[in-house]
């Protein structure tokens, strides 16, 4: 009895999730309908759902006019960029505070997740200027830079926890049996770090991804990740709504399904241990 | 046992990470600073000069300082509630054993994980567009008269925007939390007779105090920098009816060239995200301890 009482509550609890799930997602999966439909459907009354004649000819519009596939490239070299640059900065350091802690390691720890508070209209000025006179506005470079430095504390703060849990006596194992630091790094630690370093690798591209202070306030045309070429439609000429949803729809999709892989991340990443 | 080595090892490894990180906040903030101090704006170069404090009395006599930080506080306190709130409903039911879990958690998840410019854009044309939106259709649908929602109540509009974007990273640290608790408490509550609501707010809810607590103030630190949601849909207006701190920051110095008044802004928005994060330092703080 008390089994299909159970699966009653169940089946109406389920009921209730679903319904909540897809209100909340369908903003993101209209976006993708609308992508398949010609303007003129895309905003006719009443809206079509689902029986309309779909076409592929935004898509193939939106990088026609617009050359979408150089700003694709753009956000898949910045994300990219920085995250394997950062990620080279952080290892070493949080190796060191990981497995040689010193008295002050844990204000380092602290004063690295405090810079990443800061926020960015506080320094727009002066790396706008710089930048001017740097020559690197509108330039990849210049944003892999930035955005190195923007997500370098959670890179540093991620490894570090994934580095926490590996146990001490294993590296000291490996120094019993004469292996020096070379051999400490290159045979123990980095094969027990790399589900770590991928988690890390992979939250990091959607931060990357999808910041839109930087990339929208340093770039014009020619270094502008998608994020930047999005924000170009809010401006448009004539009908649009099907194109939008195309280009929108290209530039969610890849993180979409990398989010889906790092839900947990998220939590790790993003709250800096408060929560566990 | 560390080396003497293996102590200089560590040393050089970590500076990179230290110094880097150094500069980058030191260096731009130092010059913010300076600036905040100066007449300075791009258009006339070379007539920069120290002005003192001037800066900050005009930013801060501003009318438009006046309204920025009140949008700056409906958007961070209408978001915060609409997202600890819904996070905790949606972490309650999300936690209840139902069929097909992992695909609505994904489907729950998904807006984080959208650019703010296609949710901003999105959000505007296709839903909330007094013509065109969706949202103009139901309106007509049931014989009311289509409200233009970005003109007549822009800031509510972003913050309804920014609100869809933040509720599932609030959902999935709210429901970490509650996986943590000890089911054999709950058990035993039921057992003893407690409520769904008395098993809610006595044994659930101060549970998860802490992990709302995080949630609100990382939420308050990058709500504080809210930029791209206003700029593709307001540009901050009508009038200064949608523009926040971060805004009005932005196009003091990059629209109106204005480097002094700009830098100014941008010092207090600084002291004011600081403010929030001394707290959540201090949270994180003891985790690490523990």
């Amino acid at each position: 009895m008390a089994r299909a009482v159970n699966n009653k509550r169940r089946a109406v609890v389920t009921l209730i999730a679903w319904a909540v799930g897809i209100a909340i997602f369908f903003p993101i999966l209209y976006t993708v309908l609308t992508s398949f439909k010609t303007e003129a459907e895309a905003v006719a009354s009443p809206p079509s759902f689902l029986f309309f004649d779909w076409t592929l000819e935004n898509y193939a519009e939106v990088q026609e006019r617009s050359n979408y596939f150089l700003h694709f490239l753009n956000s898949v070299v910045i994300s990219l960029g920085s995250t394997v640059l950062g990620l080279i900065i952080a290892v070493p350091a949080a190796w060191s505070m990981a497995f040689f802690p010193k008295k002050r390691t844990k204000d380092i720890l602290m004063w690295m997740l405090s810079t990443k508070m800061l926020p960015p209209v506080g320094v727009l000025v002066p790396i706008y200027l710089l930048f001017r006179d740097a020559s690197l506005l509108d330039t990849r470079t210049g944003l892999v830079i930035v955005l190195t430095m923007i997500n370098l504390p959670i890179i540093v703060w991620m490894i570090f926890t994934y580095f926490k849990e590996i146990p001490g006596e294993i590296l000291e194992a490996a120094r019993m049996d004469g292996a020096n630091l070379w051999d400490e790094v290159v045979y123990v630690l980095t094969p027990m770090a790399i589900p770590g370093i991928a988690s890390t690798l992979l939250l990091n591209i959607i931060l990357a991804w999808n910041e839109a202070f930087w990339t929208l306030n340093l770039t014009a045309a020619k270094a502008a990740p998608l994020t930047a070429f999005i924000a170009s439609y809010s401006s448009p000429e004539g009908l649009f709504y099907a194109k939008l949803s195309a280009a929108s729809t290209m530039a969610i999709a890849p993180i979409l399904i990398l989010g889906w892989f790092s839900q947990k991340q998220l939590v790790r990443g993003l709250t800096f241990g408060a929560v566990k | 046992m560390a080396t003497a080595k293996s102590n200089v090892a560590a040393r050089i490894m970590i500076s990179p990470a230290v110094l880097l990180l150094l500069a980058w906040m030191l260096i731009p903030l130092s010059m913010t600073l300076y600036f905040s101090f100066l007449s300075y704006n791009l258009l006339s170069p070379g007539m920069e000069r120290w002005i003192g404090f001037l800066n900050y009395e005009y930013f801060l006599t501003d009318p438009a300082f006046f309204s920025a930080l009140t949008n700056t506080l409906i958007l961070v306190l209408g978001v915060l509630i609409v997202t600890t709130i819904g996070g905790t409903l949606l972490a309650l039911l999300l936690d209840q054993p139902i069929w097909g879990q992992g695909i609505v958690r994904i489907l729950v998840i998904a807006p984080f994980f959208v650019m703010p410019t296609v949710s901003a854009l999105v959000w505007k044309n296709m839903f909330m567009n007094p013509v065109n939106g969706l949202f103009a259709y139901v309106a007509k649908s049931v014989g009311l008269p289509p409200f233009d929602f970005l003109a007549q109540a822009p800031m509510l509009s972003i913050t309804g925007m920014v609100a869809w974007q933040w509720l599932p990273f609030a959902t999935l640290i709210l429901l970490t939390a509650l996986q943590s608790l000890d089911r054999e408490q709950l058990e035993a509550a039921e057992m003893d007779g407690a409520g769904p609501f008395s098993r809610f707010f006595h044994i659930i809810l101060p549970h998860m105090a802490r992990a709302i607590t995080v949630v609100i103030l990382i939420q308050t630190i990058f709500l504080l920098s809210t930029f791209a949601a206003i700029l593709v849909t307001t540009n901050g207006g009508p009038g200064y009816a949608s523009t926040n701190i971060t805004y009005l920051v932005y196009s003091q110095s990059l629209l109106q060239f204005d480097v002094g008044g700009g830098s100014a802004g941008g010092v207090v928005a600084v002291i004011i995200a600081n403010i929030v994060a001394i707290f959540l330092m201090r949270m994180i703080g003891k985790n690490l301890e523990a």
